[in-house]
């Protein structure tokens, strides 16, 4: 054994020492991983402290330590910090070793004796692992300037003019014809109640105008290949059926389209729209799309208004869907939410009972610029209602549908208690389990509502239903609730019910995860790297997300996501070049058959086949370290560093303390 | 001087290794020449209380072949190890199990019961084996069979491996020239542990056949199709092993049409060789649909003896050692 391994085992306060007997586990290592290159064995309070530090560098200089492993916390918290204190004292980064015995053991484990135990033996196999390690590298890559902004919702919309101000480089990319999101259909934002779009389009046109922006609207993105700094973003734009260099946007295209369709978008069902159209008066970019499946040109074959009428003739119905690539430094996910499906819960008559509204479908009725021009009427199109129910918590915070609060909800059915009472004059009232107002306003807001006369019911709404028991219910909607402020039954007869459903993650919010590479909670939200320290970033480095896409969140939590996701790149393009793990694989030329199995599953595109030579070799330029040839390679003749099978069968006999007891065993 | 002392031994195996050794034509006279060959059933008639009675160490170079089956084959590995100087692993069966060791899937009740009902088997008595029998003479015994084969080495220490099933002819030559060289001071031994009379790639290396990106939409069986003759047979979806298989074979199998099944064993640095070959053949199936993929699995008839035909006891599923063991204590 030529290393002189110093060990390092750490209380981490209570959080480790709690459990696990960590004086006991640095003496076992000191004696019986002595055989194996041990020379010194510690425990203290908290290795990470600049305390725990020093401690370490001073026994490289003096003790002359060649390799270094610390048993504490997981690698994602401290591994930074040990490996430069590793380089502090001028040992390599990359021999020093950190095995987890707080997330893998302390904090799983109940049974001090047994997690004592556990933790030598994960010790042991860091111990065995860390003698194969070899000094490395960081290797340096250039920061791509150009930034990814997928989404443009309100929170893709600040994180792309943050970047674009600063003067760098922005693709946003959105699904639908138009940026703006879900904020663009509401008519108030609460708690202030400014019109929703005075304050949105300009942030809208400030995008459409942006000299660092392009815009690439009806647009999806289909594959991402590279890593942080050097992104590939292969994009699908739609065909439009519209040349955007002549359009002028003056809407005599969806004038005259004679074919109308519910809009099940923007009007969430509510309105109609063209087939050729623009979601909304205000839409940037001002260009229309033809909606292919549903245009009679597409499907009879004649048709062409739009054509005919079209001043500049920018109409073309042999568009054809574009695939463009992008290369960018960085990403960030703003996908937004999708609102939970009211039909899953059939007691509370949504689609059975005319007017049992959804929350988003209010928010149209109640816009100046929506259906029925901002009046609040039922289905009928005339009748005013004269007495308004409004259900909280509707798919949220039932074991059935949703566990989580969507947090927003609260204070959008406040929102529409007052404009009920507003505009028609009507008795409002509100069903609610717990009240939820936490942010700046919020309270004051509900403050207001209490003083307006809103009648507040606390109890889960237990249905919705058109059956009358007593003449007073006749025609009407009535609710049946408990009161559990009064300990009462009640029954509630209205005229209109709107139902505030929960927000949930995007339907395809899984898919879309994998294509960037990062992961989703079981409810579909992204997941940040850290829930507290970190919470716009995620594990997968160069990939950050903003807004609902992370979680339920009103306007101004989203903006400052989108905000803090932007501060997060620009960083990173400022640091202009970014260290990656220098863990490469390579091939061993003499073991490859030039089987060619390995020819064409690297994701970063790293392997080249020798014509001549019938070997295949990696370009380390071009390799990630991700290992997914290094397990194909049938020959065995790719290794990749870090990863070795010598590391990794050490650390595994080490874990089963072989290399203890092959040196214990006594003689047949 | 005396010439140095050469043992070849069969444990549990088909007697093909033997076959091999004969087949080298007359480079088995250097044998001799410069050998005192002092123990070979298959060859000669010797005794094994004549080896017990030899010096530890006396003998030069034994060639072991077969697996370890049962305690008269483990007794004579460890006989042979202690006079033998140089102990070499000779072929699939020591080295890896081969055949023998597929029988790690069953039972010992299982294997017998097969053994002696099958159709083809005529024993109107049902007479089953015993391990002793009294007869007028005396008490006999026959050997008592393990729960499981194993490979030479979980039993002894072993210098060398030689693979193959069995060896080719011409890669025996090529190791009987190098101990020959070795004695005349003319070549060094490798190192202990290493694999001779093998290549160091995979049988590809020595395949002629062109061969491009693989993406495999199917798997079929040989019989089942005209394969192409010029290009690889696995990008036919023909489930060849040799990309997986050390090279050493001249790529015999494939070139003659057929594909690599295995023999040779996994590559060099290669701790299972199913496991390898199970990751390359799905790294290169051309799916993403779940259902699709077992379609495409499903081309696979036999995946144990696709993957597992002669590696089984050695393999790190261990067939082997672990389950003898178990079973033992
Ligand atoms: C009925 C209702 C009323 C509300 N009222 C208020 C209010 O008054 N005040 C307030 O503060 N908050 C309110 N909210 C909350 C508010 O809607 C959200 O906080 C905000 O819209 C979140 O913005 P976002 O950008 O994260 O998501 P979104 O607005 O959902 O935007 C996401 C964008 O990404 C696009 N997209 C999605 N997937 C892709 C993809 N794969 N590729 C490309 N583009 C994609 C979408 O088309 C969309 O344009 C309300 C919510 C509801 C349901
Ligand atoms: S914000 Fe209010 S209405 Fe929405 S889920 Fe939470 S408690 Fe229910
Ligand atoms: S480890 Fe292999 S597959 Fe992965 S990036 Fe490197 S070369 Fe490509
Ligand atoms: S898979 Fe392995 S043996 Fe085959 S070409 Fe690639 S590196 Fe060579
Ligand atoms: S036929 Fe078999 S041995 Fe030949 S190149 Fe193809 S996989 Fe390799």
């Amino acid at each position: 054994m030529s290393e002189k391994i110093g060990v390092y085992v750490c209380h981490c306060g209570t959080n480790i020492a709690g459990i696990v007997d960590v004086a006991d586990v640095s003496q076992w290592a000191g004696e019986k991983l002595a055989a194996n290159g041990v020379v010194i064995s510690r425990d203290y309070k908290f290795m990470c402290s600049s305390l725990g530090q020093e401690l370490i560098q001073k026994d490289i200089q003096e003790q002359g330590l060649t390799r270094v492993v610390v048993a504490a916390c997981s690698p994602h918290l401290h591994e930074k910090t040990f490996r430069n204190a590793c380089q502090g004292a001028d040992l390599n980064p990359y021999l020093c070793e950190l095995v987890s015995i707080r997330e893998q053991d302390s904090w799983v484990h109940t049974d001090k004796v047994a997690a004592t135990e556990k933790a030598k033996a994960i010790l042991s196999g860091g111990v065995a692992r860390v003698e194969h390690h070899e000094a490395l590298e960081p290797l340096r890559v250039p920061i791509h300037p150009d930034t990814l902004v997928v989404g443009g919702g309100i929170a893709g919309i600040q994180a792309a003019l943050e970047i674009a101000d600063a003067g760098f480089h922005v693709y946003l990319v959105e699904r639908e014809p138009s940026i703006g999101g879900h904020m663009a259909q509401f008519d108030k934002t609460f708690p202030t109640l400014d019109c929703s779009a005075c304050i949105l389009t300009p942030k809208m046109v400030d995008v459409g105008n942006h000299p660092n922006i392009t815009l690439l609207t009806w647009s999806e993105v289909q594959k991402v290949d590279g890593y942080i700094g050097n992104f590939v973003a292969t994009i699908k734009q739609k065909a439009r059926y519209v040349k955007i260099e002549d359009c002028t946007g003056c809407g005599i295209c969806w004038e005259k389209c004679p074919k109308k369709v519910v809009d099940e978008v923007f009007e969430a069902g509510l309105g109609n729209r063209k087939v050729i159209y623009t979601p909304f008066p205000q839409a940037v970019p001002k260009y229309p799309v033809i909606d292919a499946p549903n245009c009679t040109y597409f499907l009879k074959g004649t048709c062409k208004a739009c054509e005919k009428f079209c001043p500049t003739g920018a109409i073309d119905f042999n568009q054809q869907d574009e695939e463009i690539t992008v290369q960018v430094g960085n990403i960030i996910l703003a996908t937004g939410y999708d609102l939970f499906d009211v039909r899953r819960m059939p007691q509370y008559g949504y689609g059975r009972l005319a007017n049992v509204y959804t929350s988003l479908e209010f928010e149209r009725l109640g816009n100046a610029a929506g259906p029925t021009g901002g009046n609040i009427v039922l289905r009928d199109g005339k009748t005013v209602p004269k007495a308004v129910g409004i259900v909280h918590c509707v798919g949220s915070r039932d074991q059935n549908y949703n566990p989580y609060c969507s947090a927003i909800c609260c204070m959008q059915s406040l929102k529409f208690a007052h404009l009920v009472h507003e505009r028609t004059g009507a008795e409002v009232y509100n069903f609610y389990i717990d009240m939820r107002t936490p942010s700046k306003g919020y309270e004051e807001f509900y403050q207001r509502l209490l003083e307006e006369g809103t009648h507040f019911v606390r109890g889960k709404v237990a249905e919705v239903t058109n059956l009358a028991r007593i003449p007073e219910e006749e025609g009407k909607l009535i609710v049946q609730v408990e009161d559990t402020l009064i300990g009462k039954q009640r029954r509630i007869p209205l005229d209109m019910v709107i139902l505030s459903a929960g927000i949930q993650a995007r339907h395809d919010a899984k898919e879309v995860g994998k294509l960037f590479g990062i992961s989703c909670s079981a409810d579909a939200w992204y997941i940040e790297r850290h829930p507290k320290l970190d919470p716009v970033a995620t594990m997968t480095d160069g990939i950050y997300i903003a807004g609902c896409a992370q979680g339920p969140k009103d306007i101004p939590a989203s903006v400052a996501q989108g905000a803090a996701a932007a501060a997060r790149v620009l960083g990173k393009i400022q640091q202009k070049e970014i260290s990656l793990e220098p863990v490469r694989a390579t091939v061993i030329e003499e073991h490859c058959s030039g089987c060619r199995i390995c020819n064409d599953l690297c994701p970063f595109s790293a392997i080249l086949y020798l014509e001549d030579k019938k070997v295949s070799e990696i370009n380390p330029a071009l390799c990630q370290g991700c290992g997914t040839c290094v397990a194909a390679c049938p020959a065995g003749a790719i290794s990749g560093t870090g990863f070795s099978n010598e590391q990794i069968l050490s650390q595994i006999e080490g874990l089963l303390l072989l290399n203890i007891r092959q040196l214990e065993a006594v003689p047949a | 001087m005396s010439k140095p002392k050469f043992a070849m031994y069969w444990a549990a195996s088909c007697g093909g290794c033997e076959i091999a050794v004969l087949n080298i034509h007359e480079k088995i006279l250097d044998v001799d020449a410069n050998f005192d060959v002092v123990f070979w059933p298959v060859a000669m008639d010797a005794k094994y209380k004549d080896v017990e009675a030899m010096e530890d160490g006396s003998i030069l170079l034994t060639l072991f072949n077969g697996g370890i089956r049962n305690d008269e084959n483990e007794h004579i590995a460890h006989l042979l190890r202690k006079k033998s100087k140089i102990l070499v692993a000779f072929g699939s069966c020591a080295c890896e199990g081969c055949i023998p060791g597929l029988a790690n899937f069953s039972p010992i009740n299982e294997i017998v019961e097969t053994a002696f009902s099958t159709i083809s088997t005529d024993n109107p008595q049902g007479i089953r084996p015993q391990t002793s029998y009294q007869m007028p003479e005396g008490e006999i015994h026959i050997p008592t069979l393990y729960p499981v084969l194993r490979t030479l080495d979980s039993v002894v220490d072993v210098d060398y491996y030689m693979p193959g099933c069995p060896p080719e002819s011409h890669q025996i030559g090529a190791v009987i020239d190098l101990v020959v060289q070795v004695l005349q001071g003319k070549a060094e031994l490798p190192p202990k542990g290493a694999t001779i009379g093998a290549g160091n790639s995979t049988v590809c290396d020595e395949c002629k056949r062109t061969r491009n990106v693989k993406t495999i939409k199917e798997f079929s069986r040989i019989q089942l199709m005209h394969a192409d003759p010029e290009l690889c047979l696995l990008e036919q979806g023909i489930p060849c092993n040799g990309v997986a298989t050390r090279s050493g074979c001249d790529a015999r199998c494939p070139t003659a049409g057929a594909q690599c099944i295995g023999c040779y064993g996994p590559a060099e640095g290669v701790i299972d060789y199913g496991a390898r070959l199970v990751s390359a053949f799905a790294s290169v199936i051309d799916a993403n649909d779940p259902a699709e993929i077992d379609r495409i699995l499903d081309g696979l008839v036999d995946p144990a003896g696709q993957f597992y035909r002669f590696n089984l006891a050695g393999s790190l599923l261990k067939a082997g050692k672990s389950a003898f063991q178990r079973s033992n204590v």
